[in-house]
């Protein structure tokens, strides 16, 4: 299947109500054709119930979802031609592998020679050939899920649905899965929608993550400019780690409980706004500054040690804690002890102030 | 008897403190099931009058029962009539089970309930209230009318059979198929049903015996040509003690023991 | 067309609608042979008891049951009887209950063979089994006799002892099995908890085990007494004529008197009794978990 063989979905006004809570509330949406598109968001956000709308098991109460040219508000699951991994596989556990593979096949009328190859051949994507006599519970997590993934793409379907498909597995073997998805996808090409609520799997599978919360989409970007550019609190403090302080910035710049800030951008706007830090970017400074790296004083509250680098907290000159991590082998701060932190300026991210997380 | 040390429980009884209790459990067991197997030995028994244990063996009262046509005649007719209560009800029981477990309305606890008043209204009820519409539209004695009346007390049973196994199946399994491409009806008979058949056929079982050995409606709503052999036994009962019940109620235990059997296995597997 | 701040919104109601009533119609057969075998009858029934036989409007046949001392007795006796039964079958059930509940699942599952052999074996059977066993020349009384545990044949049979005796053996299977699924469904970790607290193993059972193994044996005793109230063939065959339980004396009134209006003011009555011991039970416990209405 090439890129253009997928299908682009279109989805507008989407909303669904349960009583009197606004699941999901008139959410519009583009997936390009054969793009990668994670809905990444906290439990109860309407990540899920937006999936089983576009799979047609939900219907909400208004709106329309369009797979290309044709509108499919209105059609029912089984004749929506998408494929769907489920959270917890939904094996048939009363056939074997390859009768669940073969499954669609076999509802669309291909014949058995032709059904027997490709359900071998989507054994082979998925680097389980010739496991088409195992029984179900004989499989492992990680190869039933890999089952599941071959019965839902053996119909080549132009629009693959998955419900966060890895939870269910240790991490060593969801990091791998991850990088094997990614590399399906960029084989097969199709429109995939990802649900999941860990960001580091979206931010490592995606093309562009959609972050959803209370029914809202609150951004949808790349990965890169998710992490580096969040345009509100909650996508913010949902990706990554951070801490945020309070600055204020005047038409002569920006400053910091007292202390003058180097930026990367003049912001539009004057007034108090809050100055992301992420962990990573914090640096405990043995010498002077240079030009462009503020100083933060800090000192240091605790100091644990984490195998692979030693996780500093410090306590700001305005009283906010940050985390700083510091390699294991460089001397660890003893508690009390006064530091230097230093930002870059190009490390700077500014938010406007939010009075809450909306 | 070092058993008898070991300890039985988490909160360290030993079973030899414990040993009364495992006596009386014996006792209330063997209480269970002495009278049903009683009557085994006692068909076997040449003599007019009840005897344990038998003096002379003759199968004089089965030869009894099978050459006397009434009898055989209220055999035929319940076994007529459980087999197709059982058609009836598994099919309308198991319909109606599913259907409420996949309409999210909010009656539904309303349909279970009235779905459920046979087993809760007292049958003496339901006899006589059943007996008196069948003399006004002419349907006593007939085996429509005794399959109609056997089969509403069996719907109630099918369906918590099947009601409780449609909760413990994963219902993801009929959404992947419909996602896959098939439509609901045929995801219900390639997937579900498969998978819930086992529990089916317990209820089925459990709806032919419950139309087998049922016996005050049957009174009432069934004679003549298609008089019960519950029907018939009972009167039997009341009049005289014949040994030829003892012969059925033999034969009776046996086919029950069968039933219980094969539902059984069949059980083993959802049992995992 | 479609309103375009609500797209298909129309339409969606329409289908979810349609959907929904087409999964409830399911259930329309059953209902409907439900409706009609079960509910016109009874309501007729219901109908029948308010008509004197002129056939108007008439509270002779309730006000009959106040006034004839026979009702009253039929009454009493079903209660009494229902009453006893159910003490009964708590005191051997639930020991037994406990005793299965404790076993490895193997030996408990062969065990209970013992107890689903007779709650699967016809009615009929199970009372003629008690006839043999119980008459004056029945088994137990010649064994008694041959073994000197007493002198002259007791009287068994064809009274209340006998009709007890059957109908304990009956409903025992009813209380055992609810009980039997809530002691096993019983966390071993809160006796090992009591234990480890400071419960001696008397303590443990009273103050955690018992009170957790509660609703089953509500569920139980409810089971058997409901059960008890309607009950007909066993005091009909081992009471002899002397035990009259309101369903023998609604029987008698069709069988014998053909007195439809003083039968069905007598179900009737039987009917509302057993729907508000039902209601105030289902009000105290969850009665809808027990017969596969709701899961947990």
């Amino acid at each position: 299947m090439t890129r253009d063989a997928a299908l682009p979905i279109a989805v507008r006004q989407l909303t669904k109500s349960y009583g009197t809570v606004r699941v999901l509330d008139a959410v519009d949406l583009d997936v390009h054709r054969g793009e990668f598109l994670t809905l990444l968001g906290p439990s109860g956000s309407g990540k899920t119930t937006l999936l089983m709308m576009l799979a047609g098991f939900v219907r909400p109460d208004c709106g329309s979802i369009t797979f290309g040219e044709r509108e499919v508000i209105r059609l029912e699951p089984h004749k929506r031609d998408v494929g769907m991994v489920f959270q917890n596989y939904a094996l048939f556990p009363h056939m074997d592998v390859a009768e669940n593979i073969a499954f669609p096949l076999k509802l669309r009328g291909v014949d058995r020679v032709e059904t027997a190859k490709r359900v071998e051949q989507a054994l082979e994507l998925v680097k389980l050939g010739g496991y088409g006599e195992r029984r179900i519970d004989q499989l492992s997590g990680g190869q039933r899920q890999r089952i599941a993934l071959a019965r839902a793409i053996v119909f080549e379907p132009r629009i693959l649905l998955m419900d966060e498909p890895l939870s269910a597995l240790d991490k060593q073997l969801r990091e791998h899965m991850q990088i094997e998805l990614r590399q399906l996808h960029e084989r097969l090409g199709m429109t995939t929608v990802y649900v999941t609520h860990d960001q580091r799997e979206a931010l490592t599978m995606s093309d562009r993550i959609a972050v959803i919360d209370k029914g809202r989409i609150r951004q949808i970007d790349t990965p890169k400019t998710i992490y580096e550019r969040p345009n509100n609190r909650f996508v913010a403090e949902f990706i990554g780690e951070s801490t945020f302080v309070k600055v204020d910035v005047t038409s002569a710049g920006c400053t910091f409980n007292g202390t003058p800030l180097t930026l990367a951008a003049q912001p539009p706007q004057t007034g108090p706004h809050h100055l992301m830090i992420r962990p990573e970017r914090l640096e405990i400074l043995q010498h002077d500054p240079k030009n462009d790296v503020n100083l933060l004083p800090a000192i240091a509250t605790a100091a644990i040690y984490q195998g692979d680098s030693v996780l500093v907290h410090a306590s700001l000159s305005d009283g906010t804690m940050v985390s700083v991590r510091a390699s294991a082998s460089s001397q660890a701060p003893l508690v009390g002890e006064h530091l230097n932190l230093g930002l870059n300026a190009a490390d700077t991210y500014l938010l406007p102030l939010e009075e809450c997380v909306q | 008897m070092g058993w008898l040390d070991r300890v039985a429980t988490d909160t360290q009884i030993t079973h030899g403190g414990r040993l009364w209790l495992y006596v009386l459990s014996g006792l209330i067991l063997l209480f269970l099931i002495l009278p049903t197997l009683i009557v085994i030995p006692m068909s076997f028994s040449e003599s007019q009058y009840l005897e344990f244990p038998p003096q002379v063996w003759s199968l004089r009262w089965y030869r009894n029962y099978f050459n006397s046509t009434a009898w055989m005649q209220a055999t035929a007719t319940s076994f007529k009539a459980g087999i197709l209560t059982m058609i009836v009800a598994t099919i309308l029981g198991t319909m109606a089970a599913y259907g409420l477990h996949t309409a999210r309305v909010r009656f539904s606890g309303l349909i279970f309930g009235i779905l459920l008043t046979p087993i809760i209204v007292p049958v003496i009820l339901v006899g006589i209230g059943v007996f008196y519409v069948y003399v006004k539209i002419k349907l006593v004695n007939s085996m429509f009318g005794i399959v109609l009346a056997h089969s509403m007390l069996a719907i109630p049973i099918v369906m918590m059979v099947v009601s409780s196994a449609l909760k413990s199946f994963d219902m993801n399994q009929e959404l992947v198929a419909r996602s896959l491409g098939a439509s609901r009806v045929r995801a219900f008979f390639i997937v579900t049903l498969p998978q819930i058949r086992f529990s089916v056929v317990s209820g089925a079982i459990l709806a032919f015996l419950t139309s087998f050995d049922e016996v005050i409606v049957s009174l009432f709503v069934s004679g003549g040509q298609n008089s019960t052999l519950t029907r018939n036994m009972f009167n039997a009962l009341r009049d005289q003690i014949d040994p030829t019940i003892a012969a059925i109620s033999t034969l009776v235990v046996i086919l029950t023991s069968l039933l219980l059997a094969i539902s059984q296995i069949f059980g083993k597997k959802t049992d995992q | 067309m479609s309103n375009v701040a609500e797209p298909n919104a129309a339409n969606l109601r329409r289908d979810a609608l349609i959907e929904r009533l087409a999964l409830v119609s399911l259930t329309g057969p059953a209902l409907l042979l439900v409706a009609t075998v079960m509910l016109v009858p009874v309501g007729w029934l219901f109908w029948l008891s308010f008509l004197n036989d002129a056939g108007g409007f008439s509270l002779e046949h309730y006000l009959r049951m106040l006034s004839q001392p026979s009702y009253e007795r039929a009454f009493r006796a079903t209660f009494e009887i229902s009453f006893i039964t159910t003490a009964i079958c708590i005191l051997l059930g639930y020991p037994l209950a406990y005793v299965l509940s404790q076993l490895p699942r193997r030996a408990a599952n062969i065990c209970m063979i013992a107890v689903m052999l007779p709650f699967w074996t016809s009615l009929l059977v199970r009372t003629y089994a008690w006839l043999v066993l119980l008459q004056r020349q029945g088994i137990i009384n010649t064994w008694g006799i041959k073994l000197g545990l007493w002198d002259a044949p007791l009287a068994l049979v064809h009274n209340l002892n006998g009709t007890l005796i059957g109908m304990v053996h009956i409903m025992l299977p009813f209380l055992v099995l609810p009980v039997y699924a809530s002691m096993r469904a019983i966390n071993p970790d809160y006796l090992k908890a009591a234990a480890n607290l400071g419960a001696s193993p008397t303590r443990a059972f009273w103050l955690v085990f018992l009170p957790l193994s509660l609703p089953g044996l509500l569920a139980g005793a409810l089971i058997v007494f409901i059960l008890c109230l309607g009950f007909y063939v066993t005091p009909a065959v081992l009471g002899g004529g002397k035990i009259t339980m309101v369903a023998n004396r609604i029987a008698t009134d069709i069988e014998l008197f053909f007195n439809w209006g003083a039968a069905s003011s007598l179900g009737v009555v039987l009917f509302i009794l057993t729907s508000m011991i039902l209601y105030v039970a289902s009000r105290l416990a969850k009665l809808d978990r027990l017969l596969g209405g709701g899961e947990a």
